[in-house]
């Protein structure tokens, strides 16, 4: 194996471990230069499979390059520079080793070339992620990744039998477009989707991610969902319940996020909601969806990131995460502002920021397959984006009232990470045609058109018009006098709040029952297992030859019969 | 005659020779030192032996040239092959690492007995594998047996006495049923030679003695491989054995016993019909799939890690069983292969709780707060086995799964396959809790003074851990033993 064959994710991988070795500068160096030297590697790897080897029975390649793998790759490993260079004060080395693991395998994930070495890096990845979570050293952090690293082993299992189901009834173990018609093919779907945070589990998310350090969430909120994007395209484009699953993860982000106090819960409520603009594009599975998909997580890690940035400098700065405890900070903490402005602008794809030049591929693309009602769906999803993540997320930490907090602006290189990714927000946004090379199939799109750019701008401000009306609702104030407004001001917002209530309270009702069901299992197996429990305690010699009676029994009955 | 001819016969006189030798000699330093000499020139000649067999096919050796089935035939095949060398290559990284162990564990006027024990245990086991004759095997059995109550009881432990003691009524009531089941078997045949005894054994298949000596031969096998709900000795004497012990009898003892099994039900009995007859198969698969579960969740809860790890080999003979249960080539293979790897891993497990033994006087998970740092490479090879065990990617845990997974799959069972992998969840969690407690404890007074194991018994460790890995990332080779002995085995299996 020569240097020119060595994946590029292992770089990352493997200089994790040299971190920890190192102090102060040094580490800094190092940490922005491992992207780096991966990032040459992957744009100097030819075409095609660059690595293979025996491994089993198989030829597995886990090297291998195309379009669509270099954006992934490419974007996981500025997303590893950005937030190594954001996370440079964290006291932990543990975090940005377990950090760089992690990114590193997603990057391993994006180049492999066949299902048992995505299977690999898939596993790897669950486990530094988990980490990372781990590292934030607090009793919520350990609980939470307790059960976050449960839920991604159990995907981990439906997604190796799915592979070897598969590999079995094919025989081949290369990695390309499937559709689920066979059983293997439906439990990598579901193996996929799981860690996509697709629906009935999409809980473990916004469970997991708020509980980490205020860098970690910057790691967490790219590399896990967006490997499940890209390996859904690159294993199901065109699967039809992709775009049901899409559009319910839409909703269900926007939803829970609306409802939230947490600021850092909200942008993971949102993450849900992002992917799922991404899961139905895949679902549609037309090249222009399918280039809509790979652009939105691209753009989606970079403008994710400043929001979860900005929103871990007001952490680091404040120690506080309620939106009810902050408000005000624009007035000492204006880089933070701005930056988390210009995330909240993309992220509700404000035209001239990347997110506009994403998005509207996917619902163009809807609307070319004359999908009208999930078009219509992801255009009101789009108003909703703006609603919870585009202004209620800086209007309550940046504005709102005067919380009495005066935090300066975090450390200069914080501020560097989060104007570096606000610069790509926009410059993304305003050339989109550098970023269009790079996507997957030929872009004939064309963004910047009249109609397109006034249809956003009025959406936009109908819903921010929208916010600050029921702004008085949403900080639980009624002084509201009943007047022909009622409709708009009461009843619209009542109907709203009954069907999103309604869906809430069914969920958590599952919820609930479903955690009731483990604890109880946990706790018979404990009864039986645990200490003196029936399978653990010493037998006596007698009991243990009855036992032995018992079985011979048997085993006479079941041979003679 | 060419002394490579006497290979079969020499692999069992030399181990059983040299034990008398150290008994008599009553040294501890000169008894290790054969011992040491002995498992290493055993291992020598099962490897030779193996690749005579993969070159040219099965060997049969003629003891003192009395032709079969009338006299005692030794028999290699891949499977007895296969399971020689790791029981030899078991033994001679256990004897590397004795010396220190034993000096810390045993009192110096019982150690010599440990090495003459040792070294019968060592002859008995390669004797059973590599016997053809079923009878014979039953002495090789008792042998061993009686050795491993010993090694057993040697512990300081006052409990390793009772654990031994009813080791031995159980092990005893198991070489019965065994030595009833042949009994039974001879009856109807008039011959002990296995070969001979699959080929007669068919034609008086629907006699009850036929069948009852079958089921006496399960049960008294399955005592011996530690079958879920046959293994209620295996914890303590697992636990209060010298540590040492612990590491020579996980990798080979249960591994052996498991070999009969194939050996005896599924070769002997395989053409009779008897196993795919009512519902022989689902009952062995459900069996082993509750081992698996109970086993592992049992691990979980101990807070003695050598009696948890007991436990997970309990739950590891599940998995062996769940391959077998398939009967299909696919089966058998993952089965054997899983024999092999399992070895490699508990035996590094164990002789890394037997390091940690060594510096903390304790395998209670409360005394390993903070050791990671403290033993940072026995803690760190613990880790590698332990992820084996779980059954990560890049270790041999992982190829077994995976043609576990496999031949489920193919058996149409994927249920059973989803079972499996949920199992090996249970392996995270019990051997997280270790690292957890290793690494991210705060070091109590006591961990704070302990120091490195030696190295005489972190090589021998990481030797293990090394094989670990080598055969997880390359499994070609043994993959092809473990097919060829699982295809002669269908073979002989009646549809």
């Amino acid at each position: 194996m020569t240097f020119e064959s060595l994946p590029p994710g292992l770089i990352l991988v493997l200089g994790a471990f040299l971190l920890p070795l190192l102090r102060g500068r040094a580490r800094g160096g190092v940490a922005l230069l491992l992207p780096a030297i991966a990032l040459v590697q992957v744009w100097t790897l030819p075409d095609g499979p660059a690595l293979s080897v025996g491994f089993l029975d198989y030829r597995i390649v886990p090297v291998q390059a195309d379009a669509l793998s270099r954006l992934f790759a490419t974007i996981f490993l500025v997303m590893a520079a950005g937030g190594a260079l954001f996370a440079l004060n964290q006291r932990t080395v543990v975090e940005l080793s377990a950090a760089f693991v992690y990114g590193g395998s997603a990057v391993g994930v994006a180049m492999a070339g066949d299902l048992i070495s995505v299977f690999v890096f898939w596993e790897l990845m669950a486990v530094a992620s988990t980490l990372v979570l781990w590292s934030a050293g607090t009793a919520q952090a350990y609980g939470a990744s307790l059960r976050y690293v449960m839920m991604h082993l159990a995907g981990g299992v439906i997604l190796m039998v799915g592979i070897v189901a598969h590999v079995n009834a094919t025989g081949d173990v290369s990695f390309h477009a499937m559709r689920p018609e066979s059983l293997g093919t439906w439990l990598i779907l579901l193996g996929f989707l799981i860690n996509a945070g697709a629906p009935p589990v999409s809980a473990w998310l916004p469970d997991a991610y708020p509980e980490a350090s205020w860098s970690g969430m910057v790691f967490l909120s790219a590399f896990t969902t967006k490997t499940a994007v890209y390996v859904l395209i690159r294993g199901f484009p065109g699967a039809e319940i992709l775009v049901f699953v899409g559009l319910f993860m839409v909703f269900y982000g926007i939803i829970y996020a609306l409802l939230e106090n947490d600021m850092r819960r909200i942008l993971a409520y949102s993450i849900v909601n992002q992917v799922g603009f991404m899961v139905t594009g895949i679902g549609i599975g037309t090249e222009m969806a399918l280039n809509g998909a790979a652009a939105h997580a691209f753009t989606h890690i970079i403008y994710k990131a400043l929001l979860l940035m900005s929103a871990g400098s007001v952490l680091y700065m404040t120690g506080k995460r309620k939106c009810t405890d902050l408000g005000g900070l624009f007035q000492s903490m204006p880089v933070t502002t701005i930056c988390g402005i210009i995330g909240a602008l993309a992220i509700s794809s404000f035209p001239w920021t990347s997110g506009f030049v994403s998005k509207s591929m996917i619902s163009q693309a809807a609307a070319d397959q004359h999908l009208a009602s999930a078009w219509l769906l992801l255009t009101a999803a789009s108003a909703g984006v703006f609603l919870h993540a585009g202004i209620k997320f800086p209007w309550f930490v940046f504005f709102q009232k005067d919380s009495g907090l005066r935090p300066a602006d975090p450390p200069w290189n914080m501020r560097a990470a989060m104007i570096l990714f606000a610069a790509l927000c926009v410059g993304i946004g305003v050339f989109p045609e550098p970023f269009y090379r790079l996507l997957p199939f030929p872009v004939t799109y064309e963004p910047y058109t009249v109609p397109h750019v006034l249809e956003m701008l009025q959406l936009l401000s109908f819903s921010g018009l929208a916010f600050f009306l029921l702004l008085p609702m949403m900080k639980r104030t009624l002084t509201i006098t009943l007047d022909t407004d009622w409709i708009y001001r009461r009843l619209g917002p009542q109907l709203v709040r009954l069907i999103g209530g309604g869906l809430v309270a069914v969920d958590r009702t599952v919820r609930k029952t479903w955690f009731l069901g483990v604890r109880n299992v946990l706790v018979v197996a404990e009864r039986l297992h645990g200490g003196r429990g029936i399978f653990a305690r010493t037998w006596s010699t007698g009991d243990m030859a009855l036992v032995t009676l018992v079985l011979l029994g048997a085993s006479l009955a079941v041979f003679y019969f | 005659m060419r002394l490579v001819e006497h290979l079969p016969a020499l692999l069992v006189v030399v181990p059983l020779m040299a034990a008398p030798v150290c008994f008599v000699m009553r040294r501890p330093v000169a008894a290790w030192g054969i011992s040491l000499l002995v498992s290493w020139s055993c291992l020598a000649m099962a490897v030779g032996l193996l690749a005579l067999v993969m070159q040219g096919g099965p060997i049969s050796y003629l003891l003192g040239g009395w032709a079969a089935p009338w006299g005692i035939e030794y028999r290699v095949d891949a499977l007895d092959a296969f399971v020689l060398v790791i029981v030899a290559a078991i033994g001679a990284i256990v004897a590397l690492a004795a010396k220190r162990s034993v000096e810390h564990e045993i009192p110096e006027e019982r150690r010599y007995l440990f090495y003459a024990m040792f070294l019968l245990c060592l002859c008995g086991l390669l004797g059973m594998a590599i016997t053809g004759d079923a009878f014979n095997l039953f002495v090789f059995l008792e042998i061993s047996s009686l050795s491993t109550y010993v090694l057993v009881g040697l512990g300081r432990d006052r409990r390793a006495l009772t654990a031994a003691f009813r080791y031995l009524v159980i092990g005893t009531i198991g070489a019965t049923f065994y030595v009833i089941g042949i009994g039974l078997a001879y009856m109807m045949t008039g011959t002990l030679n296995m070969a001979d005894l699959a080929v007669r054994l068919p034609d008086v298949a629907h006699t009850t003695t036929v069948q009852a000596a079958l089921a006496f031969l399960v049960i008294g096998i399955g005592i011996k491989m530690a079958a879920f709900p046959l293994h209620l000795w295996l914890p303590n004497a697992y636990a209060y054995a010298p540590s040492i012990s612990t590491a020579f009898l996980a990798g080979t003892a249960t591994k052996v016993s498991v070999y009969v099994f194939l050996r005896v039900v599924l070769g002997m009995f395989g053409g009779t019909g008897l196993l795919k007859a009512a519902a022989v198969p689902d009952l062995l698969m459900v069996i082993a799939l509750i081992g698996m579960f109970v086993g592992s969740a049992v691990a979980i809860w101990q807070a003695d890690l050598k009696r948890s790890f007991a436990y997970s080999s309990v739950a590891q003979i599940g998995y062996i069983l769940f391959g077998v249960s398939l009967l299909s080539t696919t089966g058998l293979a993952a089965g054997i292969v899983h024999l092999f790897n399992h070895a490699l891993m508990k035996t590094a497990i164990f002789l890394a709780l037997t390091a940690v033994f060594m510096r903390t006087g304790s395998v209670r998970i409360d005394a390993l707060a903070g050791i990671g740092r403290r033993m940072p490479l026995t803690m760190v090879a613990f880790l590698v086995a332990g992820l084996s065990l779980i059954g990560v990617p890049l270790t041999v845990g992982f190829v077994s799964k995976w043609y576990l997974i496999q031949a489920a799959v193919e058996a149409g069972v994927w249920p059973a396959a989803v079972l499996v992998l949920l199992s090996s969840l249970l392996a995270v969690v019990y051997v997280w809790r270790v690292v957890e407690v290793a690494w991210f404890h705060k070091a109590t007074e006591a961990t704070m003074k302990v120091t490195e194991a030696p190295l005489t018994v972190v090589v021998p460790t990481w030797v293990l851990c090394a094989a670990v890995v080598w055969f997880g990332l390359d499994a070609t080779g043994t993959m092809a033993v473990a097919r060829t002995a699982a295809s002669f085995l269908s073979q002989g299996i009646a549809p």
